[in-house]
């Protein structure tokens, strides 16, 4: 554990000066860090995945402080929570003789047959997910017989050695089934694009025309996939002030023959009656299908509503949040500088003047998101394909569990 | 005879030539007050109600094809600018009342004076021009003067005649000529605007003559004219012919907006200004203000539109009529030239476009008995005068209407700016008021800063902020204001690029969106979105955004074929946005501007 403190300190500090931003970045950098933490930690004789998972807590409770508006840091930790759950789920099942929610494959399992471990514990995920689903008295005592039944079956095999051979391996198992599906969460998080991209060509056919505000890597992928196939589509960006990265975005398309067209932000609501499709990408999704996306997204949601234009998200998986937004303009939101707005030289002698009680008489109001309601968005594009808005939270049942909502280090029992 | 066919009309035998399309229910579009039609249609519209078909279109009932012809007669003033294109169709070449014709010329002159002859050493230049032109109907333009006289003189019988037949018939025969030539009316128009300016010698005698039957065609050519469109090129050439301003298009333009002109700029200012000295027939002060609006300097409706008219004014100081010459025709063409020099500069704001139109209405209306000097001070006072009663009067009656819409811990929330809501923000505070208020802007202009300066300075509590976080900051907002740059007939609001964002975010909050607009910038032009009609600014400045020097990413995008940037002006709001219009009539809904220009423009406006 001491180990990978400073590992841990140096990401909290990243995060904290916001030199690491970006979903696709953070989330990355989070789950590489989650897997040093699994990898370094000391697995203990008994109730392994609890101190697992309250290792994990700890670290992700210091992330997420660190930068609560970066969803995607809360999304990975809850994601390798769950992650710790299932694969003790599968390996437990191993250990539980007198439960019948095992199946047939487990018994390869006391053959200590490493070949496939991801495979059964996927299997098992999903006999585990009936346990997931509601908490019954079944899956509350699913809680206890996990550290019972490891010292029953320890003590009742304390005779064989097979057994206690089992155990050491079971140990190993847990750490390195961890590690295996925390690697193939990264590279999920990884290849996302490509899989949304594929997507493309059903949803872009010919003399289309889109607009997209501001740069997200997932819509560049998504339009070059599309004129890859050789789909006619031109685009209109608007610019995405203050940070303009729709200039970026414009640059990059052209270099790969789109037609595109610069415009700026007020000329959105012009334009939209010309427009056949807006594809936007997000910052992050959250349970109730509202997108947390770079300021503006909110008005040119309306403006699409307004003139029925189809209103379609792509985001990668990793972006969906478990949380439910509330205020999600103040709480999930940023003010960056006003330097990005007004000079402030040439505003000084303005900050001169203030009101009877002493507060300044100029405010700037910078925000970084845009809160999207769920009711304005046709069509989530993700990784694992389209979906509507208002089937977002069974997602979430699947990627994360109900008690990670709130991360935070369990007192030890 | 076919006896199972009802009577035909009183209308003199003109019968329509139009087919009946769709349904027809005349008796509740067709015009309900007796008075003002006349007899005719009365009885036939309970007939055309049961069996809508073509041989029962009753002269004065209306199909969808039609355009309605209007309801007072007795409103309409002998200025509407539509007769001319019914002279068009009826003696194009005729000589005509220059109260109409100026009135057409300067309808036109707004966006189309490249047609006009600029100056008037070209008035008999234009002549020999004109046999050359338009090749389409030449057979109208080789009738001499006199000739196209006996004709207008013979219709102008025909049409007695048929009065006492009744009104309706008028709007018949009217309606009839306008229907199949409608098609034609803009091509025409246009080309008969270069002879109307030549042939207007001696029409004003006959004047009075002429605006006994004008308020029958009044009534149905409301419509305003087509502006010129860009995209044909064979105008668009000729029109070059003419320029003063030396301009090259833009390379890379927006296909969507190829009927707007876009030049590249930066080039036409330094031209101008070497040509300072030497382009005679431009007054100096004209002169200035046209750079100024090439610079930017100056900007928005109002203060182009006073700008434009203390040039006028000035000009019309200096201004002798050469020897044989009539001072109203000649200074019509002067002003007329001006008008082009000026849209070469910028498009004409809409503002501008009303007071060109009440200035060559004046002009027209001089009485023959002052003299030279006499004349040119009653134009020096006409003028003074709008600018007082139109623009300074009007905005301070928006601002004492509006008053009462500000109250105590309001947050006012305003984008741009508009000269009208920073005038209602500063008596409000010297009132006392307590408020704050919110400042919207956006690239490229960044209008909203010198507001949010000037406000600071005064002493009001102010945030600032940029078009994208109006969701943002939204839910704090009781209020909107907004300025205008015109209102149109279908209460859509014709302004500043973005306003139309605003608008919608605010409606989505539940939040009141209150514009306010002086009344004579309301036009009666109608329009649907922001792309049909709108003006197209300097591409250049959106790839650069000052300040940040590692934003070069478009640097050289005009050599990428691929990549356009578009810079709009304008946008129009959809009525259904605003929740009220404050102007110096009252506060009125959105549904009640045509109302305005229909009756109270011709009346009052023109004074």
């Amino acid at each position: 554990m001491p180990d990978v403190q400073p590992l841990v300190s140096e990401f909290v500090l990243k995060l904290k000066r916001r030199k690491v931003e970006g979903s696709h970045a953070v989330a990355r950098q989070t789950a590489e860090l989650l897997r040093s933490v699994v990898s370094q930690h000391r697995m203990g004789s008994t109730n392994q995945a609890a101190a697992l998972a309250d290792a994990i807590r700890s670290v992700g409770e210091q992330l997420i402080s660190a930068n609560p508006i970066e969803l995607a840091v809360g999304n990975i930790v809850r994601r390798v929570l769950h992650i710790i759950k299932e694969e003790d789920i599968s390996s437990t099942a191993v250990g539980i003789e007198g439960l019948s929610v095992t199946v047939d494959s487990d018994d390869e399992y006391d053959s200590g047959n490493d070949d496939h471990p991801t495979l059964s514990a996927a299997v098992l995920a999903s006999h585990a997910r009936n346990a997931l689903r509601a908490p019954s008295l079944q899956t509350l005592l699913d809680d206890i017989p996990v550290s019972t039944a490891l010292s029953r079956s320890a003590s009742s095999t304390g005779d064989s050695d097979g057994k206690t051979g089992d155990k050491s391996l079971k140990t190993r198992k847990l750490k390195h089934d961890v590690i295996a599906a925390i690697g193939d969460l990264i590279e999920e998080i990884d290849t996302c694009y490509d899989q949304i991209s594929e997507q493309a060509v059903e949803l872009i056919h010919q003399n289309e025309v889109i607009l997209t505000l501001g740069r997200s890597r997932t819509v560049k992928e998504f339009l070059y996939a599309a004129k890859e196939k050789k789909r006619s589509f031109r685009v209109f960006v608007a610019e995405g002030s203050p940070r303009y990265q729709g200039h970026v975005l414009a640059k990059e398309l052209v270099e790969k023959g789109v037609q595109t067209t610069v415009i700026t932000d007020s000329a959105i609501f012009a334009m939209i009656s010309r427009v056949n499709m807006v594809i936007v990408g997000a910052h992050a999704i959250m349970a109730n299908g509202g997108v947390i996306a770079p300021v503006g997204m909110n008005m040119v949601a309306l403006a699409a509503q307004k003139h029925a234009v189809p209103f379609v998200v792509v985001a990668g998986s990793h972006k969906l949040c478990p949380l439910y937004p509330h205020n999600p303009e103040v709480l999930l939101n940023e003010l960056k500088s006003p330097s990005d707005l007004l000079d402030f030289g040439e505003f000084s002698n303005c900050m001169n003047f203030s009101t009877q009680d002493g507060t300044p008489l100029l405010n700037v109001v910078n925000p970084t998101f845009d809160y999207v309601p769920p009711k304005l968005v046709s069509l989530f594009v993700t990784d694992t394909g389209g979906h509507s808005p208002s089937y977002m939270y069974r997602l979430i049942s699947e990627y994360y569990s109900a008690d990670d909502l709130v991360v935070q280090r369990k007192s030890t029992s | 005879m076919d006896l199972r066919r009802p009577p035909r009309s009183t209308s003199g035998g003109v019968e329509p030539k139009i087919r009946q399309v769709g349904f027809v229910t005349p008796d509740v579009s067709a015009p309900t007050e007796p008075a003002a039609v006349g007899a005719a249609p009365a009885p036939q519209s309970g007939t055309a109600v049961g069996s809508p078909t073509a041989s029962d279109l009753a002269p004065g009932s209306l199909s969808p094809v039609m355009i309605p012809p209007p309801l007072h007669a007795d409103h309409l003033s002998p200025d509407s600018p539509s007769p001319a294109a019914s002279d068009a169709i009826l003696a194009s070449s005729a000589p005509q009342p220059s109260s109409m014709r100026f009135d057409a010329a300067s309808e036109l002159g707004e966006d189309d004076s490249r047609s006009l002859a600029p100056s008037a050493g070209e008035l008999e230049a234009n002549k020999g021009d004109l046999a050359g032109d338009s090749a389409s109907i030449p057979q109208k333009q080789k009738t001499s003067k006199a000739e196209r006289r006996a004709i207008q003189e013979a219709q102008r019988a025909a049409k007695a005649a048929a009065k006492e037949a009744g009104l309706s018939g008028k709007s018949t025969g009217a309606a009839s000529g306008a229907n199949p030539a409608i098609s034609k009316q803009a091509k025409l128009a246009k080309t008969s605007q270069k002879k109307d300016v030549p042939h207007a010698a001696s029409t004003v005698g006959s004047e009075k003559k002429i605006s006994e039957r004008l308020p029958e065609r009044d009534r149905k050519k409301d419509a305003p004219h087509p502006r010129m469109q860009f995209d044909d090129v064979h105008r668009v050439e000729k029109a070059k012919k003419r320029a003063i301003v030396n301009q090259s298009e833009a390379r890379n333009r927006v296909e969507l907006f190829r009927h707007l002109p876009q030049y590249v700029h930066g080039t036409q200012l330094p031209d101008l200004e070497s040509k300072f000295f030497q382009l005679e027939p431009i007054h100096p002060s004209v002169y200035k203000v046209g750079l100024q609006y090439l610079s930017g300097e100056v900007s928005g409706g109002n203060g182009r539109c006073i700008a434009m008219l203390l040039a006028f004014r000035e000009a019309i100081k200096d201004y002798s009529t050469p020897p044989n010459k009539t001072l109203s025709r000649d200074l019509t063409a002067k002003i007329s030239s001006y008008v082009s020099f000026f849209i070469e500069c910028r498009p004409l704001s809409i503002s501008m476009g009303n007071a060109i139109r009440f200035l060559k209405n004046r002009i027209a209306k001089l009485p023959l008995t002052l003299s030279e000097s006499e004349t040119k001070v009653s134009l020096q006072t006409d003028i003074e005068r709008f600018i007082n009663e139109k623009i300074v009067v009007a905005d301070q009656v928006i601002v004492s209407h509006a008053i009462t819409k500000v109250r105590d811990d309001d947050v006012l929330l305003t984008y741009g700016s508009s000269s009208v809501v920073e005038m209602i923000l500063n008596y409000a505070h010297e009132l006392g008021r307590k408020f704050r208020v919110i400042v919207v802007d956006s690239r490229p202009k960044l209008e909203g800063q010198g507001l949010l300066r000037r406000l600071v300075a005064k002493g009001i509590n102010c945030t600032y902020t940029h078009i994208n976080a109006v969701s943002y900051i939204m839910h704090e907002v009781t209020r909107v204001f907004l300025g205008a740059s015109s209102i149109l007939s279908n209460g859509t609001v014709y302004s500043r690029v973005g306003t139309a964002s605003v608008a919608m975010v605010a409606h989505a909050f539940g939040i009141p969106v209150l514009v306010c607009c002086e009344a004579y910038k309301f036009h009666e032009r109608v329009q649907l979105d922001s792309i049909c009609a709108n003006e197209l600014g300097d591409p250049d400045v959106i790839s650069k955004v000052p300040g940040r020097a590692d934003l070069g990413h478009l640097k050289n995008w005009a050599d990428n074929e691929n990549l356009q940037l578009l810079n709009l002006m304008y946008d129009a709001t959809p009525s259904d946005y605003v929740s009220m219009i404050i102007t110096d009539y009252g506060m009125l809904p959105p549904t009640s501007v045509p109302v305005i220009v229909r009756e109270y423009r011709k009346e009052h406006l023109w004074v």
